[in-house]
């Protein structure tokens, strides 16, 4: 039965990630803006409250970590299916609007953490389980393309030696743990790229600088050299085997399963400039009927209805996508349409908020300046806006990445 | 070639309705009942601007059976859990809809779009097809046993998928026995909701519209007061469809010292008139203008003691209908534009090879999908009886913009060729257009 309420065994939660993202996140949204590269101390005892949740089977909506392994177990047939992909990205999407920044720099929350619960085997997991996992694709010669990489790893004894260069490592400094993409054999193409997890302090692995941002400044980005950088044979993540039946699947399912999470992080942060939107604007004596109208009131209710409804659009693909990951449907499709949609959503949602409020939406007074710089990532890490196209316009053509680049 | 065949489809469906009018006017039954009149009216010029008539002559609507109270359907339970899936029952239903549209309508549609009127053999299959008796209650001869805004909103995207001209005019008459299910009292509901459920149910329709810019449907024009026992109601309603057989109509009028209210009006009531008023778009629907002047119902006449919260209900499940149609409507132009790009060969390779071309039918599919769940988030509260207005305005600023935009693209992508009525792309971009302007004629 059509239905697309927030299910109600997920209301404690919800509500609860909102009084994280207003209690926690929001007084100290500024500080971390304002302090680069200072790590917020205040998120440690927060990690260890949702480990804690974690564990007790419930979720606590961080960046994915827990939210996406698809478990064959848990299969038990054709029965509709709320689980953790719904519950993590509703979790994601209050956090966010507390402060997306802080969200992706929740200990043990990372995006490498992600692709470990997804292609790992039983005994990585269990090697690696309760570690903060970053992830490092991008090279400085190759970001969309990741087929493209440049770093090698090469077998030796019981060994792999990994060399290159990684730009762009979310939580690099912070975390303990890397998941670092390379190709075992540069001529083989997709199939070759295989992603290892690097510990921190593994010689031949340095970090090189942290950047210095537009937005997501709470959030630290790294840079990462690998010189002759040995990791053990049992760091692979998935099957070592080249096969080029399969390609890239290995790697690239993991996207299916977090694309969603960054589209619920720019629905999140979408909210909260038009919640603030809405307030400054009832300040002012403009109020938004939702009967009448739309070009029969304020041009700037005709402008918020406009965004609010982008708004609506871009939460409720999210909310698809996720559940049909949860549903075990294939959800690539419908993974990318929310990318798109919630990434320029977001970006257009700030943007225009912050010409709504003039000078009090342009300023640090407020958030809403912070949340214009911020939104920007959204539409462009996971998957630019222009990848997430392609995908979805291969998709409905049939065609090949050969045929539609 | 193509345009020989959407011209012999215009031949065929003129020449069906001309042959079904010739046998129709032989019958001895058709004077027995006094539907002489009436049916002459089928000669009633929709295509000319302003051709004015009077409103068909109605069969005389006699309460029967009267219930002791208003019967309504029931409300749809409040689910535990997120789901987009059909049930079983909606999705069978939508698949014999969906065969119905893309087989039945969408052939028809280049012919009825030409003649401004829809087959009336088309209109009786699509009676046949239940969809009206699914919201009148079992109690007036209907199948009726829950109220399901999705339902509905499931079967108006289906058929918008076949044409969204004659979807409207499949439709118009449910918006009136839905109304009259969901507000009407004991009284009217017996002397109208039989007449839904027969074999020759009436054409109805919902009249809401009023021909000016920035309309408003919280600002009546179309005025009503109370006077002799009952009200007198004067103005002018715009867009109704199907007006000049409509033997019933529902007119939203403000009604002096209350606000805005909803009248039954019967068509043969003194001071109707119909003028034909055909459009950009819709034209299988038959639109046209309803004058009153000087018109008097009884008192009995008024909907839903004119509560505020009705006339808001109605107005809001009004649009929903319409973003409904606009989904369908916009499936149709992405299904049409998909084999085309990939069909079409310039500078040696498909067309859907190039990102511009590719990116926009990728944009096409998202606003879609998100047309889509709105509507049904929408829908799905309304049906449960939750508040639903905000979800509602948010729809239809969705739909409006994006329907339009996909309207717009899939002509663009044909290039020329989406500009000729040998592809109905043109059609849809004139019909989408309709979602904007709207108020009315349907409901879910």
């Amino acid at each position: 039965m059509i239905n697309l309420e927030t299910p109600k065994k997920f209301v404690p939660l919800v509500n609860q990630a909102r009084q994280v993202a207003a209690e926690i996140f929001r007084p100290i949204s500024r500080k971390y803006d304002r302090a680069e590269h200072a790590y917020p101390k205040e998120l440690d005892m927060l990690g260890a409250l949702l480990d804690g949740m974690n564990a007790a089977g419930g979720n606590g909506g961080g960046a994915g970590a827990a939210g996406v392994r698809r478990d064959a177990k848990a299969d038990t047939g054709d029965a509709n299916r709320n689980g953790t992909n719904l519950s993590t990205v509703l979790g994601v999407m209050e956090l966010c609007w507390g402060d997306v920044g802080l969200l992706l720099t929740m200990p043990r929350q990372g995006l490498g953490n992600s692709a470990i619960a997804s292609v790992a085997n039983e005994e990585q997991l269990a090697r690696f389980h309760g570690r903060w996992a970053a992830m490092a694709i991008t090279e400085p010669g190759c970001g969309s393309d990741s087929a493209a990489i440049r770093t090698t790893a090469t077998r030796d004894g019981d060994h792999y030696v990994l060399n290159g260069e990684k730009i762009f490592v979310t939580s690099g400094e912070r975390a303990e743990l890397v998941v670092v993409w390379a190709t075992l054999d540069r001529t083989a193409g997709r199939a070759a790229i295989k992603s290892f997890v690097v510990e921190k302090g593994t010689p031949g692995f340095e970090l090189m600088r942290l950047e210095h941002k537009l937005g997501i400044r709470a959030s630290d980005t790294a840079q990462f050299a690998l010189v002759n950088c040995r990791v053990p044979k049992e760091n692979l993540l998935g099957d070592p085997k080249i096969d080029v039946e399969k390609g890239f699947g290995g790697v690239m399912q993991t996207f299916d399963n977090t694309r969603p999470l960054v589209a619920g992080m720019a629905v999140g942060v979408a909210r909260a400039c038009l919640d603030e939107t809405r307030k400054q604007l009832e300040r002012a004596g403009v109020k938004i009927d939702y009967a009448r109208p739309a070009m029969v009131q304020h041009a700037a209710v005709a402008e918020f209805l406009r965004m609010e409804a982008d708004y609506e659009a871009a939460r409720l693909l999210t909310l698809e996508a996720a559940w049909m990951a949860d549903n075990r449907k294939p959800n690539s499709l419908q993974a990318s349409m929310a990318k798109a949609k919630a990434g320029r959503t977001c970006v257009d949602i700030a943007l225009k908020c912050v010409e709504l409020c003039g000078s009090v939406g342009y300023t640090e007074n407020e958030l809403l300046e912070k949340w214009a710089r911020d939104a920007k990532i959204l539409d462009i890490f996971e998957g630019t806006q222009q990848i997430q196209l392609l995908i979805v316009a291969r998709r409905l053509l049939g065609k090949t990445s050969s045929e539609l680049r | 070639m193509e345009n020989t065949k959407s011209m012999s489809m215009a031949n065929n469906a003129m020449g069906l309705g001309l042959r079904v009018l010739n046998r129709f006017a032989g019958m001895p039954l058709v004077d027995r009942l006094g539907l002489r009149k009436p049916s002459e009216k089928v000669l009633y010029q929709a295509t000319r601007t302003g051709f004015r008539t009077a409103a068909a002559l109605n069969r005389g609507f006699v309460a029967t059976r009267k219930l002791l109270k208003p019967a309504r359907l029931s409300s749809a339970g409040e689910p535990e859990l997120f789901d987009l899936a059909p049930t079983e029952e909606q999705q069978m239903l939508r698949d014999s809809v969906m065969s119905f549209a893309l087989e039945q309508l969408r052939t028809a549609a280049p012919g009825a779009d030409n003649a401004c009127a829809a087959p009336a053999e088309l209109l009786r299959q699509s009676a046949e097809l239940g969809i009206a008796l699914m919201g009148v209650p079992e109690e007036f001869g209907g199948v009726g046993t829950e109220r399901s805004a999705v339902t509905n909103v499931l079967v108006a995207e289906a058929l918008a998928q076949g044409d969204l001209g004659l979807a409207v005019a499949c439709l118009a008459p449910s918006a009136v026995s839905t109304a009259l299910v969901l507000w009407g009292d004991e009284q009217q509901q017996a002397k109208y909701l039989y007449a839904f459920a027969g074999d020759k149910a009436p054409a109805a329709a919902l009249a809401v519209l009023e021909p000016r810019p920035l309309f408003d449907p919280f600002a009546l024009q179309t005025r009503a007061h109370a006077a002799g026992g009952g009200y007198v109601l004067e103005g002018l309603k715009s867009l109704v469809p199907r007006a000049a057989e409509a033997e019933l109509f529902i007119v939203a009028a403000e009604l002096e010292g209350k606000g805005p209210a909803l009248f039954i009006v019967e068509s043969s009531t003194q001071g109707l008139a119909i003028e034909a008023e055909p459009a950009m778009g819709l034209r299988g629907a038959s639109t046209g203008r309803l004058l009153l002047h000087n018109v008097r119902v009884p008192a009995s006449a008024l909907l839903g003691e004119a509560r505020a919260e009705i006339y808001a209900e109605c107005v809001d499940l009004a649009r929903l209908g319409w973003c409904a149609l606009s989904v369908g409507a916009a499936q149709a132009v992405l299904d049409y534009v998909i084999p085309y790009v990939n069909e079409r060969v310039a500078f040696g390779e498909p067309i859907s090879h190039r990102q511009a071309v590719a990116f926009n039918v990728a944009n096409m599919a998202i606003e879609l999908e998100g047309m889509r769940l709105l509507t049904w988030r929408a829908a799905s509260l309304a049906e449960r009886g939750r508040p639903f207005g905000r979800e509602t305005a948010l729809a239809r600023r969705l739909c409006v913009d994006k329907g339009m935009t996909i309207g717009n693209d899939g002509v663009q992508l044909l290039g020329g060729h989406g500009f000729v009525k040998e592809h109905p792309v043109e059609r849809w971009y004139r019909d989408l257009r309709a979602a904007a302007v709207m108020e009315g004629v349907v409901l879910v």
